[in-house]
């Protein structure tokens, strides 16, 4: 029962976990990109889309292939989007906040449109469903039956979620050992002393906002191949990229400690599901839980001021070089 | 040139700042608008391309969707009246570059408070205490969503744009707690039409116009809005913190006081939209009854540059997109999220836009390099 | 021996000023060279060109004895050469290890542990103290210093140039500091430092340059340098400006500032125990190096800054009361019917909102006058259209924004307003700084305008020759602290120059 509750909150998690990751690696070169939802939405849908052209253009799909393609499908699709954020923001000067929300908007319709309308344009309509690639992706460890509690809470998942947490580790390990690492946060807290050491902060703002975009879009991913189980419900994605979003704050933009927070979040949001006697009421304080929980950890880092856990410095701020 | 400035390559392109020769006011609205006649134009090829049908085509039926029938107009109207509404509440935080992206559930708590009142006290009060009444409260609900970020960041900087987000999804959970009381019929977790049969509590039809009363209160609120924001001495505070706090601290405003007023302002604004949604428009509660609009108001006052005049063509612009899209995707038979993405590239192209009006891009001339 | 750098003929202008004319300039290996000049005379717009942050309109720079071209910090680094600039550039949340290897890509791979132990050993051959594991937040304002140092001799930096090191350190620190330079030019690297002090030039520097008004005035060996002899350089022949000037008409003690002390956000100490008097009819001028305490103590008085004691009294002229304006925010000045106006140094940053318009800008200060809600913008418009008419600003009409205007004419609308309210005290701050000949004029007229209506006028300024022949009386502060006052029209320039650069008796006998 408790190994099925885990299980359960570590799938609800691992979405929230590539989204926070994607995000972390955002903010850290100073982009706060409020088009995470969208760009998760994208990377969901043009993943499934991959998945349904496949389907449509062979007789018996095959795992390499099934898994390859909507894996690209979706990776274009969030960096592409990611791609308008970055041109828009760091090139065109533009607003973040305001950029970011049009991107959400853009990026959320594009998501339920095409979800919701593929069949309709290639086909002669019908529920967009792509099971059988979707079990390529569901497909679990060999072992995962043998091991009992072990073998259910942390080996029955699909190779997705494994990537998510390996993905936060890499991200962690390059934020704090790496000297790419060390001139991306430089970037995010002080670009104009990045910019006179020598480093080419444009660059680095594209390729964090681009990247951490591709890694949010494989959160999309992950719920519709897996979570879902290849199918599209308009909207289905719910809120779980501003949910991403606070987990950034809730990990104080560490990509590590976003791994136990998302599964703590993923918790807090199927919890409900497993207490006896729970009325409708007291499930919707308990999903109020990780909002107040990310504006308690909010308040409580603005307060204590320590420098390490604040937000990176230059959130939010556009960077151009003095004009001499 | 001398001597080893010859040796310089200067690079192809060069930004500088228009600073103290800004572009004239006229110009600035005709790169404005090409922005937007390229953005119908891509938004065009985009809709030809899923539907396949001929634009001029998809063009007349997105114009019906706002202009249609009269029904179509009245509804139009309306939505234009509640994004409006939104939009100039949120305008004074941002004048004073207050990032409040809470608007969303300040607004819902403004709902939630109506549709309170209206389950209470809506069969019980006469409407001249009922109505004052539930302004109060949805006036209250909004102001404290608003005003909570905005003391943590006079008093300890906290991050006001991460905060008032996520205020509204506590808003939203609040709001499934409260529909579990109240839904009707039972079991249905929804409330339905609150005071179906007396409808007490409704705000009035006006000359058999269902809508023309929030109508007529969002055009007072615009006006007022104008008013405040360029006539009033809080309106010129909030400018002045807005533009230098450096100034503000000059002349002696206390910084503080203008950020907790003008976020309590813009929150009570929230509040009253929301009493136009639930007890003018839907007449019941629901999570999502908002709709994102909290989220787009951002992007309409963002885009008329915090004037509430041209907000409202901003917010027209909008509506009109989204009803248009609307339209063409139930004529086509198309997922009505097309809307979104046509917005979402009308605004990609509007906020690109700006840098082009704020900036110079220069080339490098070739000639230049040819003399070395 | 070649020298390390050689400057011919270099030339920079931002927009038609000159901010470097025809200077020739040499650095030897091994030596300490002073660049010295008062504020203005384009010492760091020099070393900046060698450090690659501008690059020179016209002239050559030799680095042993080949001719290159400088065009970012980068390059400048190639050539072996490091500034550290006034403002230091370190990421807060990084260890000073972090920040010393910022930006380097070095091909044998990313070794934080290896370059902890680089800055340490640096720090040890150079006698600096150091931890490369402290992060850059927790550090005083000297270790930050030292890291940026480090940061330069990490990158193998032969020449050194350092912007007025000592400017933000305590002497003890100074002096640790000097002898940090010392080793470092027995090792044989060249050190340049700018400077203004005098006293610092003498103590370690073999050899001094001379920049007044950004022409070269002369390179001199410090053995055969002392005080009188550099202060002359500096501060050049008296220029004649023909200013107006009137006796003052019954002075009264119309503000009386004693024992003022306040420290800045960093907890420094920035005042310290200042007394004066201004008087009513008469211009008192303030002088001293940049960054000497002017701008706090212009804002201790108009209740912007915080202090840790001292009084501010003001003698009222029409009541003939006395009231203490400490702790006073400047809305209570206002309501305590003090008549106090300030023009401060930071035009569109502090004094005017750039973005509104000329009549708007003229509320900023009445704006909450009357008791309605509504703004009254009858008066101002007023206003403005008669600050355009008798100051001839230069403007398409009173609703341009100021941001548009000229240097000259965003003066004029700032005086023309802080006048306007028929001051008691009107404070002024480098009210010419980047204006013309004319402006400057009208400026001028326009305080003796001020004393004459028997205002006590506080005038802070940089060029000597205008205070000397502007103001009654001339408060000199140093490092904080008033170093004397003086009688404008008995005084000299050196005088000043020297006060200016270090305390004087005199100031023992004032108090």
């Amino acid at each position: 029962m408790i190994a099925t509750i885990l299980n359960k909150a570590i799938a609800q998690g691992i979405p929230l976990l590539f989204g926070s990751t994607g995000e972390i690696l955002t903010e850290k070169s100073g982009n706060l990109n409020l088009g995470i939802p969208g760009i998760m939405y994208m990377g969901g849908s043009c993943g499934i889309i991959g998945a349904y052209l496949y389907e449509q253009m062979v007789e018996v799909p095959n795992a390499f292939w099934g898994i390859l393609i909507p894996l690209l499908a979706s990776l274009i699709g969030s960096t592409l989007a990611a791609l308008i954020y970055s041109f828009l923001t760091i090139t065109l000067r533009a607003n973040q906040n305001v950029t970011g929300l049009a991107l959400t908007t853009f990026g959320v319709g594009f998501g339920d449109f095409f979800g919701g309308s593929i069949t309709k344009i290639f086909a002669n309509g019908g529920t967009l469903s792509v099971k059988t690639t979707a079990d390529f992706f569901k497909t679990t460890l060999p072992f995962a039956d043998d091991l009992g509690w072990f073998g259910e809470i942390f080996l029955s998942h699909g190779f997705l979620a494994y990537v998510a947490v390996i993905i936060a580790l890499v991200a962690a390990w390059v934020l704090n050992h790496t000297r790419v690492g060390l001139h991306l946060r430089s970037v995010g807290e002080n670009p104009a002393t990045a910019d006179a050491a020598g480093i080419n902060v444009t660059k680095y703002k594209y390729l964090a906002t681009c990247i951490g975009g591709a890694i949010a879009g494989l959160g999309g991913l992950f719920f519709v191949m897996d979570y879902t189980g290849g199918s599209w419900t308009s909207g289905g994605f719910g809120d779980r990229g501003w949910f991403a979003i606070a987990l950034v704050i809730f990990a104080l933009w560490k990509p590590n400690v976003g791994i136990l927070g998302s599964f703590v979040f993923g918790g807090l949001y199927i919890a409900y599901t497993y207490i006896d006697g729970l009325s409708r009421s007291a499930v919707a304080i308990f999903n109020m839980l990780p909002y107040v929980v990310t504006i308690i950890v909010l308040i409580l880092t603005s307060v204590r001021n320590k420098k390490e856990n604040q937000p990176p410095a230059s959130l939010g701020l556009p960077y151009f070089r003095e004009e001499r | 040139m001398q001597t080893n400035v010859k040796h310089t390559k200067e690079p192809l392109i060069t930004i500088t700042s228009r600073g103290r020769d800004s572009m004239p006011m006229k110009k600035a609205w005709g790169v404005r608008a090409i922005a937007i006649i390229l953005a119908f134009i891509l938004c065009a090829v985009v809709i030809v391309m899923v539907t396949g049908y001929n634009p001029l085509k998809v063009y007349a039926e997105l114009f019906k969707g706002s202009f249609g029938s009269s029904r179509k107009i009245w509804n139009m109207l309306q939505e234009l009246s509640m994004l409006l509404c939104i939009s100039l509440a949120v305008t004074p935080a941002f004048k004073m570059k207050f990032w409040n992206i809470g608007a969303e559930g300040q607004t819902l708590m403004g709902g939630l408070a109506a549709a309170a009142c209206m389950i209470y006290f809506g069969e019980k009060l006469p409407p001249i205490v009922f109505f004052p009444l539930m302004l109060v409260a949805c006036v209250v609900a909004g102001l404290v969503w608003g005003i909570v970020p905005a003391y943590f960041k006079a008093k300890f900087n906290t991050n006001e744009t991460l905060f008032t987000l996520m205020m509204n999804y506590v808003a939203v959970q609040l709001t499934s707690f409260c529909i579990v009381f109240w839904e009707n019929p039972k079991d249905s977790n929804t409330v339905g039409v609150i005071n179906r049969a007396t409808q007490s509590g409704w705000l009035p039809e006006l000359f058999g116009q269902k809508y023309l009363l929030n109508i007529l209160i969002v055009a007072l609120i615009t006006v007022g809005m104008y008013i405040y924001l360029k006539y009033s001495k809080h309106g010129y505070e909030i400018s002045v913190v807005g533009e230098s706090e450096n100034t503000a601290r000059y002349v002696g405003i206390n910084v503080k006081k203008v950020i907790l007023r003008t976020m309590a302002i813009s929150g009570a604004l929230c509040g009253i939209a929301g009493l136009l949604l639930v007890s003018g428009t839907d007449h019941t509660i629901n999570r999502d009854i908002v709709g994102g609009m909290g989220f787009t108001a951002i992007m309409v006052s963002w885009l008329a540059k915090f004037n509430p005049v041209v907000m409202s063509l901003t917010s027209f612009l909008i509506v009109f997109l989204e009803r248009g899209a609307g339209e063409i995707a139930t004529k086509f038979q198309l997922n009505e999220s097309m809307s979104d993405i046509l917005t979402g590239i009308i605004l990609f192209f509007i906020i690109g836009c700006e840098f082009f009006i704020q900036y110079k891009v220069n080339f490098r001339k070739k000639n230049k390099e040819e003399n070395v | 021996m070649k020298p390390a750098i050689e400057l011919r003929n270099i030339t920079k202008t931002f927009g038609n000023v000159y901010a470097n004319r025809d200077v020739n300039l040499t650095v030897e290996k091994g030596e300490i060279l002073s660049i010295l000049g008062e504020n203005g005379s384009g010492k760091t717009t020099l070393m900046n060109m060698i450090s690659g942050i501008y690059f020179p309109d016209e002239g050559q720079i030799f680095i042993d004895g080949e001719e290159v071209v400088i065009r970012s910090p980068k390059d400048a680094f190639d050539y072996k050469i490091g500034m550290i600039h006034q403002h230091f550039k370190l990421v807060d949340v990084f260890t000073a290890a972090q920040n010393v290897i910022l930006g380097l890509e070095d091909k044998k791979g990313f070794n934080l542990k290896e370059a902890e132990k680089k800055v340490a050993e640096i720090g040890e051959k150079y006698g600096f103290i150091v931890d490369p594991k402290k992060k850059i937040y927790e550090m005083s304002v000297s270790e930050k210093q030292t890291v940026e140092i480090i940061r330069v001799l990490y990158r193998g930096a032969d020449i050194l140039i350092l912007d007025e090191p000592t400017a933000v350190l305590t002497p003890q620190e100074a002096q640790k500091l000097f002898a940090v330079l010392r080793r470092m030019r027995d090792d044989g690297k060249s050190i340049v430092i700018i400077t203004h002090k005098l006293h610092e030039v003498l103590s370690l520097s073999d050899r001094v340059s001379v920049l007044r008004k950004g022409e070269y005035v002369g390179t001199i060996k410090t053995s055969e340098a002392d005080e009188n002899i550099l202060t002359e350089m500096m501060v050049g022949k008296k220029v004649e400006l023909n200013i107006e000037r009137d006796e003052p008409q019954n002075p009264e003690d119309r503000l009386v500032v004693a024992g003022l002390n306040c420290k800045n956000r960093e907890g420094i100490e920035v005042l310290k125990n200042i007394s004066f008097t201004a008087k009513s009819g008469e211009i008192l001028g303030i002088a001293g190096i940049a960054g000497s305490g002017q701008r706090e103590l212009l804002e201790s008085i108009a209740g912007l800054q915080h202090l840790e004691n001292g009084e501010i009294l003001y003698n009222d002229p029409k009541t003939n009361k006395t009231e203490n304006l400490r702790d006073k925010t400047p809305m209570q000045i206002r309501d305590m019917g003090v008549r106090l106006s300030f023009v401060p140094e930071d035009r569109l940053g502090m004094g005017l909102v750039g973005n509104m318009d000329i009549v708007d800008n003229m509320m900023l200060r009445s704006y909450r006058k009357g008791k309605s809600v509504f703004l009254e913008r009858k008066a101002p418009k007023d206003l403005a259209e008669e600050i355009i008419k008798r100051l001839d600003v230069v403007t398409p009409s009173a609703s341009t924004p100021v941001r548009r205007l000229s240097g000259g004419n965003v003066q004029k609308i700032l005086v023309g307003r802080e006048i306007s309210s028929s001051p008691t005290v009107l404070m002024a701050a480098y009210p010419v700084r980047g204006l013309d000949i004319n402006s400057s004029y009208t400026i001028y007229n326009l305080l003796n305008e001020q004393k004459r209506r028997g205002a006590a006028v506080i005038f802070v300024g940089e060029d000597l020759d205008v205070l000397v022949e502007l103001c009654d009386r001339i408060m000199v502060l140093c490092g904080g602290s008033v170093s004397g006052i003086v009688d404008a029209r008995t005084t000299t320039k050196e005088e000043i120059g020297l006060m200016m650069t270090k305390k004087k008796e005199v100031q023992e006998d004032a108090n």
